[in-house]
């Protein structure tokens, strides 16, 4: 082995400990938690210092009616790719619906900024092509937390590339513009989520464990494209016979 | 003769009011999504007179929350539902702590969420539920302009004095079990007293408000 190759081993050697430093996988669906774990340190980190500082401006600089329409702007790109997706998945009349939607908004709505398909009672889709595997009967695989590109199953990151693909912004001319238009979409997305974020502010004990597993619940409501059953177990009963807390 | 007459008519008022007063203990309890559709409504009245923005109105509205919202909760089958497993091997004293932190939590959650009001609507979908159902979901939507409609389910269980929500289902994640795995993880690093430590301390240090509260846009 020359020294490249030993060098790569011994990382892949500690990111392999990393993962099985905990001794008992706090989720079954996550056994690359140690590394899982530190991939969110760093993006913590960067939404702390990057990302939300910019969703903070963004969300208090700009009056309501321009985050309104930029918010239907992006939104209206995305019918597009919830179209194809709805297609994919066998639901025709879905498709037609996003593509009808995406249609009346581009023209009648001003290029997307205002959303009278809503109005007019044409219901807003979430699909994506993560959703479609599954659909397709592609198990999920294991969490991976990637720099950047936040957590997702391993079914739903190899689905990314895809959803790049079918995202109009990736076809703006010149990268200069594109970039502008890809930050844009995350500063929106994560002035979005400012609401949740002060509505739980200091009350979550792991942020980590929290997200991933919001995360779970919410690909599993997805894919569902509704309310599957949640189960209401009962721990009644057998109250500690020895006292003891652990 | 006419004490007799007396107490006769006296007897039977005495016994018209019994029976109304019967009945009215014996009324059927308020549907669920007429309970949930009342408060929704009356709380959002009261957040346009009175929206949250010192921390004097945040104490006011936490009062306010105890009195006319709590009530309609069973907290305790919350607690259980978010503790999972461990809640079998917690002692009764033990349980009673966790509840009542859980139950501080959720009302500064629930706080917190109201000050983030900003004229969403409310709609509520058609409740479907059999007769006879003890455990029903009423559905409601929040429109919000620019934004994907949020579903907002609550799970209520028909109990002795009404229903009662025993968990909020916000876009199809459950409130109660996400906090399961955390929960847990911190029963095996601290045992359950830890948990019990590190709810109160969080409780303890959420007495202000957050530092970036929007303005209104």
């Amino acid at each position: 082995m020359n020294k490249k190759t030993r060098a790569i081993a011994a990382i892949a050697a500690c990111v392999a400990m990393s993962g099985c430093a905990t001794s008992q996988p706090s989720n079954p669906k996550d056994p690359w938690e140690g590394f899982n774990r530190a991939m969110f340190q760093v993006n913590d980190a960067l939404d702390t210092v990057v990302i939300r500082p910019a969703a903070v401006v963004y969300d208090n600089v700009l009056p309501s009616p321009v985050k309104t329409g930029v918010g239907n702007f992006f939104s209206n790109l995305g019918d597009l790719g919830n179209a194809a997706n709805n297609l994919l998945q066998g639901k025709p009349q879905a498709a037609l619906n996003d593509l009808v939607r995406f249609a009346f908004n581009s023209t009648w709505g001003l290029l997307g900024v205002l959303d009278i398909a809503s109005e007019a009672g044409l219901p807003k889709h979430n699909e994506d092509f993560g959703q479609t595997l599954a659909v397709w009967g592609v198990g999920d695989g294991p969490y991976l937390v990637l720099p950047l590109f936040g957590g997702h199953n391993l079914r739903d990151t190899a689905a990314l590339p895809v959803d790049y693909y079918s995202d109009p912004t990736t076809y703006v001319e010149g990268d200069a513009a594109k970039y502008s238009f890809k930050a844009a979409e995350i500063v929106v997305k994560r002035a979005e989520l400012l609401p949740a974020d002060r509505a739980t502010e200091g009350q979550i004990i792991d942020k980590y464990a929290h997200l991933r597993d919001v995360y779970f619940q919410r690909r599993n409501y997805l894919i569902h494209d509704g309310n599957p059953p949640i189960e209401y177990e009962d721990f009644n009963g057998n109250g500690a016979s020895n006292g003891g807390s652990r | 003769m006419k004490q007799t007459m007396m107490r006769r008519w006296l007897a039977a008022c005495l016994a018209l009011l019994a029976l109304t007063w019967g009945a009215a203990l014996r009324a059927e309890p308020k549907a669920p999504d007429v309970l949930v559709k009342e408060i929704s409504d009356e709380v959002i009245e009261r957040l346009k007179q009175r929206p949250i923005k010192t921390d004097a109105d945040m104490n006011e509205w936490l009062a306010y929350v105890e009195q006319r919202v709590l009530p309609h909760f069973d907290f305790e089958r919350m607690t259980m539902l978010a503790v999972g497993q461990p809640w079998r091997q917690a002692t009764p004293e033990q349980r009673k702590r966790l509840t009542q932190e859980f139950k501080t939590l959720l009302v500064r959650t629930y706080a917190n969420a109201l000050r983030e009001y900003r004229d969403e609507k409310l709609e509520f979908k058609p409740l479907r539920m059999a007769p006879g159902d003890k455990t029903v979901r009423v559905s409601s939507m929040v429109i919000r302009p620019g934004s994907e409609p949020i579903a907002i389910d609550y799970v209520m269980e028909l109990k002795g004095d009404g229903w009662k929500v025993f968990d909020v289902v916000v876009a199809g994640v459950s409130l109660v079990t996400s906090y399961r795995s955390t929960f847990g993880q911190e029963i095996q690093a601290k045992g359950i007293d830890g948990l019990i430590q590190t709810l109160a301390e969080k409780n303890a240090h959420g007495e202000t408000m957050p530092a970036d509260t929007a303005k209104q846009g």
